[in-house]
């Protein structure tokens, strides 16, 4: 039988705050296990929780920025569950009353536009991390409670995408999103942006749902593809054997590519979820909601078209301009500099990311090559002193020197050479010295123009104006 | 008049003036501890050294001129406050050796004013219970009758006034914890409002509805306990950001033309009648201060005890999830993997009490059962809270019973929880409405035991319910009686 995948995704993203969601205790990765706790995130006896202002404003952030509706009341609830990295045996979340609910996401797939909903986005903490002893001999587990009480969202779409595909745009919207925000560094691998999916299968041209499984522990855009496109064969099969599917947690294993069953729903937990009493409900009202929307930054859906709209850049480049923030703000403090968009573009596309990739992936952020630096390198190429050639050459040395164009032309020589009379002896030479292609060219055949151009450069090694080139070869050959 | 049978202003005076130095008066208590506590069982931990260690530090600052009301006073503390340093049992064997690495705010408040910490007060476990009965380190005695509870939780907090262990202690009231005991041992005890003090250190049982409270010899060193210990606390979000009055300045304010309110549900048929004679005296007394009385009516009251066993266990089955074995407290020696070590440690570590509570409110919050219990426990809450704002539309303060009869016998309810928990009606509704009460002393019964009044504030009324407090004491001689220990 043909099958109809259906995908509902879980974003769990950790905010960026200084301090955790309920203690003033750091968020810093990394640090010597249970170095950053205290009686609050450790769960001590007569330790209670104090919400934590930036939270609730990220939240909003991201909820607005999804098109959801804010909750103007909210309240946090306890999920009650044992677990050794849960410190208090409770995790403080949100239940009915989350943060954002009814928000939706365009995606494109194909050149199609879909658009996904957003279920809700609550806030809530994270748990600790159990870690294997790595001691011979021992076979205990140790608790590291330094990541308890750190900020989360968890955002919830509806089962609304139909292939791995869509499933992939959605997340790579949402991730983007986020990072715009400054609300999540996106590091996928230390897990502050952890997804799990919701995958069932149902006859296509069916409209009921089939029996979902929830994959957990997928840590990159590649493994979900992976552990979806696995988990599609593996119900597929069953249902095919006439089995049924069973409700199930599985785990996603990176190494194999498939998934393994953690466990199932007769292990189901009753979370006894009921509103903190050590927690007052959180009141937004309009004023403050407004107040966040003036601070967001103008999302990338929006720059994309201002930038096809207002700079006239065609769709790819805008597309690939705003794929980070960081990116597109280098963008555009260059061409603020140098009101040329489609130049700059093809810089910033080209050579910019060619030199950052083939340094480690170094960040835009951190690119040698400042705005200002860029936009005068241009700015030299637009008054003729170098030729397009030669700023490649310049900005190769800006990049390890971070020098000012002006002055690598000057130390290097690289002025670009404009004096007729100098280029006119190195036009005389070529045409003398190529007799051959000369009597081509005259007899009608024009593309040998390109073979005179170029022996014309070389000969200045790349100085001379290329434009001052053509015309002295022009005059030349048909004079 | 011995030290020990000094309240704080009184000790605070002579402190002040020299007569005596806060280390006397911290051995006398240290000596009277040593001398009859066996008897009583107020205390679980007794702390010398470190009091002699605060009591000279108190010295110092009184002969600096720095001296604050609490400044060298001897306290206890209810086993429920974490102290730094000080073992902290909370009446449990899950926590009988658990250190805390904190002070909360209260005590923290009690040690910037330079008070000096005796030691740890018995109580039932985890607060969960009304006559001490339920404590892991054995039931204190009431000292008017050795054979009879002090009532609780707070039952070591209230004994040791009774005894004369302590100047003033420290206790918490989730149902009339505070109280109660209090009325069983002749003592003040006073529970704040919701939100007055900071719930910060102090372990939960049940976080809608417990709060920190005074228990005292008289009704002037409640006001200036409450005074210490009371405030916003950013530490504690349900803690409330309104100005603390001076308490104390306003006790002398008097009850002429003051109305005071008869709920009609509080004198029932069954009322003891010792307890009975006992309120139409206070309230004759009342009437000849100018004060009017008026009767009125809390119709919700009869669902007060059954709606506060759904919700304080609810809570107390959340709160009490963290004593795993995992991070501190008792953890079971020869469990194998992970269930069972949170199986046995718990099947250990909790008494009998604890364990039927938690069991209680885990089914209250359970799929299914939630909305038939806990969001209707919560309705009834909203509407008896209701039933106190009617009647204050109406009267300044509410006259009461504490309970239903005098101290009862150890051992006497045990075999019947229900006796039990309905000996809380005339408290349970205070903290479900989230008020202040006070307990005073108004009588004895034919056989010598303590009995109680209860006067019911409105919401951050606790001047109003002092200073009628103290209009009664003034003419009264019951909290100048000594148990005869």
């Amino acid at each position: 039988m043909k099958y109809q995948v259906v995908i509902g995704l879980e974003v769990h993203t950790q905010l960026t705050t200084n301090t955790k969601i309920f203690c003033g205790c750091s968020t810093r990765f990394g640090a010597e296990p249970n170095s950053q706790t205290c009686p609050v995130c450790l769960g001590f006896p007569g330790a209670l929780p104090v919400l934590n202002k930036q939270v609730v404003e990220n939240a909003i952030r991201a909820g607005l920025a999804t098109n959801c509706s804010i909750t103007q009341r909210n309240v946090f609830a306890r999920k009650n569950y044992f677990y050794p990295d849960l410190p208090k045996g409770y995790q403080i979340s949100q239940f009915d009353l989350p943060i954002c609910q009814h928000g939706h996401l365009d995606i494109e797939v194909d050149g199609e536009t879909k658009r996904i909903g957003i279920t809700r986005i609550h806030m809530e903490e994270d748990a600790g991390k159990l870690v294997h002893a790595d001691i011979p001999g021992v076979d205990d587990s140790c608790v590291d409670l330094n990541r308890a009480c750190t900020p989360l969202l968890e955002i919830v779409s509806e089962p609304d995408m139909r292939s791995p595909d869509e499933a992939i745009a959605y997340l790579k919207k949402l991730h983007q999103i986020v990072m715009y925000l400054g609300i999540c560094d996106g590091n996928l691998e230390e897990g502050s942006f952890r997804c799990d999916a919701n995958v069932s299968l149902m006859p296509v041209g069916s409209t009921v749902f089939g029996t979902r499984a929830e994959l957990k522990n997928i840590n990159s855009f590649k493994f979900i593809k992976q552990a979806i496109e696995y988990e599609i064969e593996r119900q597929a099969e069953i249902l095919d054997d006439g089995g049924k599917v069973i409700q199930e947690t599985r785990l996603f294993d990176p190494n194999t590519g498939t998934t393994r069953s953690m466990r199932g729903k007769e292990e189901a937990h009753d979370y006894r979820y009921f509103p903190d009493p050590d927690l007052v409900p959180v009141l937004i009202p309009d004023q403050w909601i407004e107040d966040v929307r003036a601070t967001l930054p103008e999302l990338p859906e929006a720059k994309r078209a201002r930038y096809v709209a207002e700079l006239g850049l065609p769709e790819y480049d805008a597309e690939v301009l705003v794929s980070s923030r960081e990116l597109a703000q280098y963008y555009e403090e260059t061409v603020a500099l140098f009101p040329q968009a489609k130049t700059v573009s093809n810089w910033v596309m080209g050579e910019v990311s060619r030199a950052l990739n083939e340094d480690n992936n170094r960040s835009i952020t951190d690119c040698p090559v400042t705005p200002a630096l860029l936009a005068d390198m241009l700015k030299l190429m637009e008054k003729g002193t170098i030729s397009g050639k030669i700023a490649k050459t310049v900005f190769d040395e800006m990049y390890k020197t971070g020098k000012a164009p002006e002055k690598i032309v000057e130390e290097k020589g690289l002025v670009q050479v404009s004096d007729t009379g100098a280029i006119e002896a190195m036009v005389d030479e070529v045409l003398k010295n190529n007799p051959a292609q000369v009597e081509q060219y005259r007899g009608g055949k024009e593309t040998v123009f390109g073979f005179f151009v170029g022996q014309v450069m070389r000969a200045s090694k790349g100085k001379a104006n290329p434009a001052v080139v053509n015309d002295l070869l022009l005059k030349k050959l048909k004079g | 008049m011995e030290i020990i049978d000094l309240t704080i202003h009184e000790l605070h005076e002579k402190l002040k003036a020299k007569e005596v130095s806060s280390v006397e008066a911290t051995r006398a208590m240290l000596d009277r501890i040593e001398a009859v506590d066996g008897q009583v069982n107020a205390y679980i931990t007794v702390t010398p050294e470190q009091a002699l260690v605060e009591a000279e530090a108190a010295d110092k600052r009184i002969a600096a001129g720095d001296i604050a009301p609490l400044t060298g006073i001897p306290v206890g503390l209810k086993d429920i406050f974490v102290t730094k340093g000080i073992r902290t049992t909370c009446g449990s064997r899950i926590l009988e050796n658990f250190v805390p690495p904190y002070d909360g705010t209260a005590v923290a408040k009690l040690k910037e004013q330079g008070a000096v910490i005796v030691g740890k007060l018995n109580q039932d476990e985890f607060a969960m219970g009304s006559s001490n009965e339920s404590s892991y380190f054995g039931p204190v005695k009431n000292p008017w009758n050795l054979e009879c509870t002090p009532g609780g939780s707070s039952g070591g907090s209230a004994a040791a006034i009774a005894a004369r262990t302590a100047t003033a202690t420290l206790g918490t009231d989730t149902g009339g914890s505070i109280r109660q005991p209090a009325s069983h041992c002749s003592c003040v005890g006073l529970k704040p409002t919701y939100g007055r003090v900071s719930r910060y250190g102090v372990i939960a049982y049940a976080s809608s509805l417990d709060q920190v409270g005074p228990l005292t010899r008289d009704v002037t060193d409640a006001a200036l306990l409450l005074g210490a210990i009371a405030g916003h606390d950013p530490k504690d979000s349900t803690s409330v950001n309104t100005t603390v009055p001076d308490y104390v300045a306003g006790l002398a304010t008097g009850v002429k033309g003051l109305k005071i309110g008869l709920p009609k549900q509080y004198f029932i048929e069954g009322l003891d009648p010792d307890v009975k004679r006992a309120m139409d005296e206070a309230i004759a007394l009342y009437k000849s201060l100018g004060a009017e009385m008026r009767e009125v009516s809390l119709p919700h009251t009869e669902y007060a005890v059954a709606t506060y066993y759904l919700i304080a266990t609810a809570e107390a089955s959340s709160n009490l999830a963290r004593y795993d074995g995992v991070r501190f407290g008792h953890r079971a020696a020869d469990a194998r993997g992970l269930k069972e070590m949170f199986a046995k440690t718990r099947a250990e570590g909790f008494g009998s009490e604890v364990k039927r509570r938690i069991m209680l409110g885990t089914y209250a919050l359970s799929s299914g059962y939630y909305d038939a219990y806990y969001v209707k426990a919560q309705k009834v809450r909203t509407l008896i809270m209701q039933d106190f704002l009617n009647a204050f539309n109406e009267v300044d303060v509410l006259l009461t019973p504490i309970a239903p009869t005098p101290p009862f016998k150890i051992g006497e309810k045990l075999a019947d929880p229900l006796q039990m928990y309905l000996s809380d009606i005339f408290t349970i509704p205070v903290n479900l409405a989230g008020t202040c009460g006070i307990s005073i002393p108004a009588g004895f019964s034919a056989a010598g035991l303590p009995i109680g009044l209860q006067l019911i504030g409105k919401p951050f009324g606790e001047a109003t319910i002092l200073s009628t407090a103290y209009a009664f004491e003034k003419e009264t001689q019951w909290h100048l009686k000594k148990a005869p220990l």
